[in-house]
């Protein structure tokens, strides 16, 4: 049996989707609508490109030598992969039987959606955590915080390893309360790996432009690096490996 | 004959261990490179693979960064006027200049080109008119006598080109279609064996040359014979003035090399009587490091020499090497711009019995770039394989983060051909050290050759007739199958001219410019390779795509020449690991080889072809039209085998996979790749970026592919060199097979590095 889902586009990525150099598949549509979000082009589902599963196994199958002798693998990410759930496990359980490592690219908002057969086959869960602030996170983001931190704690129940992921945005989610809380969440987490401090940065700022969108941060500056040491630092104050 | 170099004296032990043979190689084992010439089986029987990582390596002395310093001072002047200083009036010969130092009480390998460091010489054999342009631009006089001399009793190779070249030869040259041609630059490329000199000294060379110069006396004195006795009687001749050239530095290269000091010195000897004598586009030096590791490592255990003074030896000799200099018309640093001289180094590999290569010294050499800070010379070229020690490909890694000054080449694609004592030559041209030379061919024009074949063998930008006259293409959309065919037609053509050319330019470099020193450190008889080479290979590809995935029309002038086109709808383009361009690219080469293999070549060498550029991507773009992909006239290509600038959207990987789709076989002389990563675009620390540079390393070669530069690097960094120059006077980037100073390049080369793909996160 066959899946097929919306797709956006694939890369191959260095050091940015998990570990080594990956077959970065990005999926079209996602629930949530982030502030800073950088790829807006990603957001609907009609969007996207009706893509096969064979399809994808195809270009991921053709690249799997090079991916496992360059450390990598392949991320599903997008838009929001459990959006498509079906056909994100689909591909995720056909490149673990290539021997290709797996990462799930998510925010975790629909985190509910991946039974434990999608996990079973992941091993490693990108996780997104916009802010730890419900109330900013539904102001970034227009959900809620809730789904994405169960999520998290199941990750660490079942044993699936997480890189948490944390966008740095002047005056949105530079609150050091909020950051503490967050810190403290992870070091909780048994199976967090560590944790990526993101400056954000408004290189996605064209494709608004080109879709004709509004780009809701654009007067925001990127955070100043002492800034981003500092978030760095409220993290391995933790004990949290911090990058 | 029995006097030491005369730097040697101050950490030897004392006893003097005699200038006979048998002392010389103490404690060394092996058989067969004692009775022949044969330094790769020295090599093999003595040397010690070393699987660790970088923690042994020495910083610079105080001695070091004082000579450093002290000719780093001259660089900025260098810089200004161009040329620091010439003797115009001296032909440089191997003993034509009297010593010269950079500090004498301190230097601890010794010999300039001229008698003064950075002051560069004239060598008109190759051309008298190149040397007069040469002085002129940087203002300086020509000298009369070498004027009268060399325009009225000595003619030159660029005079002998130019009295064989047919009209059809001149009018392609003219049009840039056949173009950066050695027929008025000395050719280069050929690496003669230095360490042979350390090794053997040169009574010892000079006698296997007699003997070989005894196998010609029974042969009939055919042409082929008679030239080869007396380019044998010269090579005796040059090995000769090499041993007098030494002894003006105190050093007796007649015997062989006792300790490791001896040993660079008498090899970096070889390599000055070198680069005394030639003016090669690229002046390489070989494979040295291994073999200097024998000499090293003895040196150690025999408590001669520490860590320190083992680093302090390898970074002298690199000072040497990063001063050599060549006078230069503006033409030819149009075509390789930034004074490059590819002093290439090649550095660890695996060998043939499995064993790596990889010694301590292979990691002095790359710590240089730490102790004097990073330089485009000499060009660290690194073999590789994913075979190579873990330790040794982590230190690459960060070195290559940290300086952009390393490329690196597929060890498991040479080892095969040109065997496990491959050396570089120039940026990819691997060849057998001292047993192969290539006669290099600079290259054709192939996005040129397309608007050809659309417009009947017309020039795009002049309308002149330059290809012979075939039927133009006439339709409003360019067909496919019908451009194909035209293309195929000229490029039977365009082979035919090129071959035909490149045989009258080595017939005449070997009459009047021969390289006598560096032919006298490889065997008789040598394997040649006649090195033709591609460029616009992206350009051509992508138009194909164009027309064959997208509707191409075509716009013309009133006179009916094609002059530009508009594209209609998206098509696939090379370098995003999509196999419907990048086949297209992989046959172009495929069917140019062929076609070059159909022509007899001077000397009977064997055809190979380089997708490579250089930096003449920027000349060529300047002297071609409006292409059928869409780009604009004058926009300069992508350097050497590199999908075009912009069009690799999916990553440095998908990019590099596109380009280890061109077959080596089809293009044995390289495959040039540049790369340029974001510092981030690598990861977030450096433990993790040098990681994964490994692993796009591996990955790559693993797929086939032969060579990447790897730059890491911003595109703000170079803007921000581009303003303010005097804050990098060291910034070194990776630009096609060879480093430059960034600082160094023309606006425009500069403008085009900036414009090339930076692969982000």
């Amino acid at each position: 049996m066959t899946s097929a889902g919306r797709t956006h586009s694939w890369d191959l990525s260095t050091g940015v989707d998990g570990p080594g150099t990956r077959f970065a598949l990005f999926l079209s549509g996602c629930p949530l609508r982030c502030g800073y979000c950088a790829n807006p082009d990603t957001w609907h589902m009609r969007d996207g490109r009706r893509t096969t599963a064979d399809e994808v196994m195809d270009a991921i199958g053709r690249r799997a030598s090079f991916l496992r002798t360059a450390g990598g693998g392949v991320t599903v990410t997008g838009g929001e992969p459990l959006l498509q759930p079906a056909f994100t496990g689909e591909i995720l359980c056909r490149s673990r039987e290539l021997g290709l490592h797996t990462a799930l690219d998510t925010s975790g908002f629909l985190g509910a959606r991946a039974d434990d057969a999608l996990l079973a086959a992941t091993d490693l869960v990108l996780l997104d955590i916009k802010s730890f602030d419900v109330g900013a996170y539904r102001r970034l983001t227009g959900g809620g915080l809730a789904p994405t931190l169960s999520f998290a704690t199941r990750l660490a129940r079942i044993g699936v390893p997480m890189w948490i992921r944390y966008v740095l945005v002047p005056g949105w989610t530079d609150d050091p309360a909020a950051v503490e809380g967050l810190a403290r969440f992870v070091a909780g987490l048994r199976t967090a790996e560590r944790v990526d401090i993101l400056p954000f940065h408004r290189l996605g700022a064209a494709k608004y432009e080109a879709l004709g969108l509004p780009f809701p941060l654009r007067d925001t500056p990127p955070p100043d690096p002492a800034l981003v040491a500092r978030v760095r630092e409220r993290f391995r104050a933790h004990g949290v490996r911090a990058h | 004959m029995t006097r030491k170099a005369r730097a040697d004296t101050e950490t030897d032990t004392g006893t003097d261990i005699g200038t006979d043979t048998a002392a010389a190689w103490r404690g060394f084992t092996g058989r067969h490179w004692r009775e022949h010439v044969d330094v790769r089986d020295f090599i093999r029987a003595n040397y010690t693979p070393y699987e660790g990582d970088a923690a042994f390596l020495a910083g610079p002395t105080a001695r070091t960064r004082a000579v450093w310093e002290k000719v780093a001072a001259l660089f900025p002047e260098e810089r200004r006027r161009g040329v620091l200083d010439v003797d115009a009036a001296t032909p440089s010969t191997i003993t034509s200049h009297p010593p010269g130092w950079i500090d004498r009480d301190r230097e601890l390998i010794v010999g300039l080109q001229t008698d003064a460091p950075l002051k560069r010489a004239i060598m008109p054999n190759g051309g008298l008119r190149m040397v007069e342009n040469g002085l002129r631009a940087y203002g300086h006089e020509p000298d009369p006598f070498v004027t009268r001399v060399f325009g009225a009793y000595r003619k030159t190779h660029n005079d002998g080109v130019f009295d064989a070249y047919t009209a059809e030869m001149r009018r392609a040259r003219r049009a840039g279609i056949i173009t950066g041609l050695p027929d008025a630059y000395g050719r280069g490329r050929i690496i003669g064996d230095y360490r042979r000199v350390a090794l053997y000294g040169t009574a010892r060379l000079v006698e296997a040359k007699r003997a070989e110069r005894a196998t010609l006396d029974a042969l009939p004195s055919t042409e082929d014979v008679v030239r080869d006795r007396e380019e044998l009687a010269e090579q005796i001749r040059a090995l000769g003035e090499l041993a007098a050239m030494a002894a003006t530095y105190g050093c007796d290269v007649t015997r062989p090399a006792a300790t490791a000091h001896e040993a660079i010195q008498w090899l970096y000897l070889g390599f000055l009587g070198a680069v005394k004598e030639q003016n090669g586009a690229a002046m390489s030096l070989g494979r040295t490091s291994t073999f200097l590791d024998v000499y090293l490592r003895r040196d150690l255990d025999e408590g001669r020499v520490d860590e320190s003074r083992a680093q302090e030896l390898v970074d002298d000799f690199v000072i040497k090497l990063r001063i050599v200099r060549f006078l230069r018309t503006p033409e030819y640093d149009a075509l390789f711009s930034g004074d490059p001289t590819w002093v290439t180094e090649s550095i660890g590999g695996i060998g043939a019995d499995g064993r790596t290569l990889v010694t301590r010294t292979s990691f002095r050499f790359l710590q240089t770039l730490y102790n004097l800070g990073p330089a485009p010379e000499p060009n660290l070229t690194v073999l590789w394989s994913p075979r190579l020690p873990e330790g040794f490909k982590r230190f690459c890694a960060r070195v290559s983060i940290d300086t952009s000054a390393i490329q690196y080449e597929s060890d498991d694609l040479t080892r095969p051909r040109t065997g496990d004592d491959t050396a570089i030559a120039c940026c990819v041209s691997a060849m057998a050290v001292g047993r192969q030379m290539q006669f290099f061919g600079a290259r054709v024009n192939l996005a040129k050759a397309l608007l050809y074949a659309i417009n009947g063998g017309r020039d795009e930008l002049t309308g002149e007739q330059v290809a012979p006259e075939t039927p133009p293409l006439t339709g409003e959309f360019l067909e496919y199958d019908e451009l194909a065919t035209a293309f195929d037609r000229t490029l039977d053509w365009l082979a035919s001219t090129y071959v035909n050319a490149l045989n009258v330019i080595h017939y005449m470099h070997d009459k009047y410019a021969y390289e006598r020193l560096e032919m006298a450190l490889h065997d008789h008889p040598v394997h040649r390779t006649m090195a033709c080479g591609i460029a616009g290979l992206s350009v051509a590809a992508d138009s194909l795509a164009a027309v064959s995935y997208a509707r191409v029309r075509v716009i013309r002038d009133t006179t009916g020449l094609a002059v530009d086109y508009a594209v209609e709808g998206d098509h696939p383009t090379y370098g995003n690991d999509d196999d419907r361009a990048d086949s297209l690219a992989a046959g172009l080469v495929r069917d140019f080889m062929a076609k070059l293999r159909r022509h007899p070549t001077y000397r009977g060498a064997e055809h190979t072809q380089s997708v490579l550029t250089i930096t003449s991507n920027v000349v060529y773009g300047a002297h071609t039209g409006n292409t059928p992909d869409g780009r604009r006239a004058g926009t300069p290509f992508a350097p050497g085998a590199n999908p075009m600038n912009g069009r690799d959207r999916h990553g440095v990987a998908a990019s590099a996979l596109s380009v280890a789709k061109i077959p080596y076989d089809q293009a044995s002389d390289g495959i040039s790749l540049t790369s340029t990563i974001t510092p981030e675009g690598l990861g977030h620390d450096p433990t993790e970026r040098a990681g994964h540079l490994v692993g796009l390393l591996d990955g790559y070669m693993a797929a086939g592919g032969f060579h990447m530069n790897v730059n890491v690097l911003d595109r703000a960094t170079l803007e921000d060199a581009m303003a303010h120059p005097e804050k990098y006077p060291e910034l070194t980037v990776r630009v096609s097979g060879y480093a430059v100073n960034f600082v160094r390049l023309t606006p425009e080369q500069q403008r085009d590095v900036i414009s090339r793909t930076f692969h982000g996160s």
